[in-house]
């Protein structure tokens, strides 16, 4: 899964048996499949059927721990065009995928992983439609949950303990809630400054399936890996990716007047000295979003650690606290001058 | 799967579907599924009963009526909420809620975002523990829209605004009655608003008109605020600190902060501890160059005043009150921006100025002062506020 070049030759070349067919004229069609086998894209929750590649991200949006596998299929022939630093520009008839589970021990998370959840996003004439789909416990067959669904999950954490918490499939709805920019529904994630880790674009390009870029100007650092950027560097990041879906001046939260984007310059709509814009009780009783030098006084770090609904910050899938995010964040705010 | 319970009655496009949604087993999942599969024209019947639900509800389709059998029948409680902001989100246009009502959600309770064109009528939102700072900020919150109608609402209990309009254009808020929250009703960064004929009783603040610094739209004007009944804003001041509304002095009647072309005429106002009116700039420090802080172009006339002023909760406001002699203004401004700022009082009560030098000037340099007007004229009278007539036909 890591290494992108020996998945796309096992994309390429190696054919499980009996091998789904992706159904590209399903994909192009209007229709709403009820069961996600009718599109031929994945073998099984995690793996992908031919003609679909995996691909990863500098820096993931956090789902209460959830492990996350991505893919994307691009119609025959067609390639996703890299322009900017920002999101690659996909044909009409590209899907992109991506599969939520758990381990039963994150302490070794390749090991008894159930997929529970995969969300498809796909570019049709009229735009992009998001489709949730739900595993069957015992991982065999998908089925269309528009109305979104909770579920109870445990996992032995990384530290040893056990976790339970009621996941949220988000409903149809909830995906445009982050996946939107103005009216029109979008992707998030593959922007050529989370693709960039040196050696993805050129794999994609190599494979027939991109054009344009192979480089970003500015590429995002991995969040939790000190060598690839500084604090301060890794906390926009995160907040890029974590807030800026919606934190932005296009975005659902535009109206807070609280900018978290990568390319927001660091000034107030970036949080710095910013009062509360109708949070209510999400200003936890303090007055401003980034207190330079106290996180503590901080309400954006605040809301980043709550799991209290009406509080919490992403509001829709994490009922956890990232610590190892809200770490990080704490630390670029404390350091900030 | 829910074909037992969401029975499409008419399946042609062409003519309205209805969705009928009973109380019971997977309320939420079928309530929502219904919300999602609706088509433009389309209406979502909720059976009258209590529906217990986990998570944020949300509409995203274009032209689709959501209605209850009444907001004492319908009710949509949200006391075991467990994930999103909100009770209910509209993010789509032509959008009608009526007849239903959200319980105790951890959120605001009905919030709409770039829903133009939205009509919101006799639906209320109450949090049923009374006043508490864990209550959710606004009842209705309309945002970044364009044509919003607000007719026959309740909102209790609201932990910043209980009627919220905010960065939006042309919009009416009426026939309404706010009780228990900090603010009953506010209109924020707005243009272009009629507030009449509403009732905001025991709140903090009765009804206010607010501009706030670095927000995508800003420079709020041309609001009426006129016919409402502001009485007993006497609910201490339960709004989180940070907030704007947390700065809201117990016992306000009308508060006016920054805006320009605010008209505040025949209200019945009275029994409000602080003041019955009062028109202030902005007063924390800001950095934005295109915002303007101070109240302009401001008239006050023809309210009835009932009792107002005896017990100003502010800091400050005892020592001013001494030093006008025991009594508290019933209209008090600022005075920031001087005779420029063309404030215009005309109500025959006690009327003064604390003629503050500056934006964020400290109160303790006041030089209060009897006040009315300067000698420019009077603003002319605002425009009435108008709907399309689809939606005055929706509220109907």
């Amino acid at each position: 899964m890591r290494a992108l070049a020996l998945g796309l030759a096992w994309a390429g070349l190696v054919s499980a048996s009996p091998s789904p067919q992706v159904d590209d004229a399903l994909i192009l069609s209007d229709a709403l499949p009820p069961r996600l086998q009718d599109f031929g894209l994945l073998v099984d929750g995690k793996t992908p059927a031919p003609g679909v590649v995996p691909y990863h991200l500098n820096t993931p949006l956090f789902s209460d721990y959830a492990e996350k596998f991505r893919f994307m299929h691009l119609p025959k022939g067609k390639k996703a065009k890299a322009t900017g630093d920002g999101l690659l520009d996909f044909p009409v008839g590209t899907v992109l995928i991506k599969s939520f589970g758990y381990p039963a021990d994150m302490r070794s998370p390749e090991k008894d992983l159930r997929i529970l959840e995969t969300r498809l996003l796909i570019h049709r004439a009229s735009g992009w439609v998001a489709l949730p789909y739900v595993w069957n416990a015992d991982g065999t067959e998908a089925t269309l949950k528009r109305a979104g669904q909770r579920m109870d999950v445990s996992w032995t954490h990384l530290d040893g303990q056990t976790r339970t918490i009621s996941y949220a499939v988000p409903n149809a709805n909830q995906c445009k809630g982050c996946h939107v920019s103005g009216t029109a529904m979008t992707p998030i994630g593959p922007k050529v400054r989370n693709l960039d880790d040196g050696h993805q674009l050129q794999a994609l390009a190599q494979a027939g399936l991109l054009s344009g870029k192979t480089q970003a100007v500015r590429p995002m650092p991995v969040w939790d890996k000190p060598e690839s950027g500084s604090v301060a560097l890794r906390a926009r990041a995160y907040l890029d990716v974590n807030c800026g879906h919606c934190h932005n001046k296009a975005g659902p939260a535009d109206t807070s007047g609280l900018w978290l984007d990568w390319d927001q310059p660091a000034d107030t709509n970036l949080g710095i000295g910013k009062r509360p814009t109708a949070a209510g009780r999400g200003s936890v009783g303090l007055d401003f979003a980034i207190k330079p030098g106290d996180p503590a006084a901080s309400y954006l770090v605040a809301r980043m650690a709550s799991t209290e609904p009406g509080i919490a910050m992403p509001e829709l899938s994490r009922s956890m606290t990232h610590e190892e995010g809200v770490a990080l964040v704490s630390q670029w705010v404390r350091e900030m001058k | 799967m829910q074909a037992a319970v969401i029975a499409l009655m008419a399946t042609a496009h062409v003519q309205a579907g209805t969705f009928r949604v009973e109380p019971g087993d997977g309320a939420q999942e079928r309530l929502q599924a219904a919300l999602i599969e609706a088509k433009p024209g389309d209406i979502v019947d909720i059976g009258a009963g209590r529906f217990d639900l986990t998570d944020g509800l949300s509409l995203d389709v274009n032209g689709v009526t959501v209605r209850g059998a009444g907001p004492a029948a319908t009710i949509l409680s949200f006391k075991g909420q467990k994930g999103a902001g909100e009770g209910l989100l509209v993010t789509s246009d032509d959008v009608v809620l009526r007849d239903f009502a959200v319980e105790d959600s951890r959120g605001d309770g009905i919030k709409s975002k770039g829903a133009d064109r939205i009509v919101y009528r006799n639906v209320r939102v109450e949090w049923t523990g009374g006043p508490k700072e864990t209550n959710g900020a606004y009842g209705l919150y309309p945002v970044e829209s364009t044509d919003v109608l607000i007719d026959g609402a309740v909102v209790k209990g609201a932990s910043d605004a209980g009627i919220y309009v905010g960065q939006s254009k042309n919009i009416i808020v009426r026939n309404s009655t706010a009780m228990y929250n900090v603010a009953g009703i506010e209109i924020e960064n707005s243009y272009s608003a009629d507030v009449h004929s509403n009732l905001a009783m025991h709140n903090t603040g009765g009804i206010l008109v607010f501009d706030l610094p670095n927000l995508p739209q800003q420079g709020g004007h041309s609001i009426r605020v006129f016919s409402n009944r502001v009485e007993k804003n006497d609910t201490p001041n339960f709004a989180p600190k940070g907030n704007i509304v947390a700065s809201v002095p117990t016992g306000t009647g009308v508060m006016v902060m920054a805006n320009r072309d605010v008209h505040v005429f025949s209200n019945i106002i009275g029994e409000n501890g602080t003041t019955n009116v009062m028109i202030v700039a902005y007063q924390s420090a800001f950095n934005d160059k295109n915002y303007d802080p101070s109240a302009r172009n401001i008239v006050v006339r023809d309210n009835q005043h009932g009792r107002a002023g005896w017990a100003p909760a502010f800091p400050g406001g005892a020592e001013l009150a001494a030093a006008l002699g025991g009594n508290f203004p019933s209209v008090l401004w600022d005075g920031v921006g001087g005779t420029a700022a063309n404030v215009h009082l005309k109500d025959p009560v006690l009327t003064v100025s604390l003629n503050l030098p500056a934006q964020g000037a400290a109160i303790s340099l006041a030089q209060p002062a009897a006040y009315t007007a300067p000698a420019t004229a009077a603003a002319k009278d605002l425009p009435i506020i108008v709907m399309p007539a689809a939606m005055e036909a929706a509220a109907k």
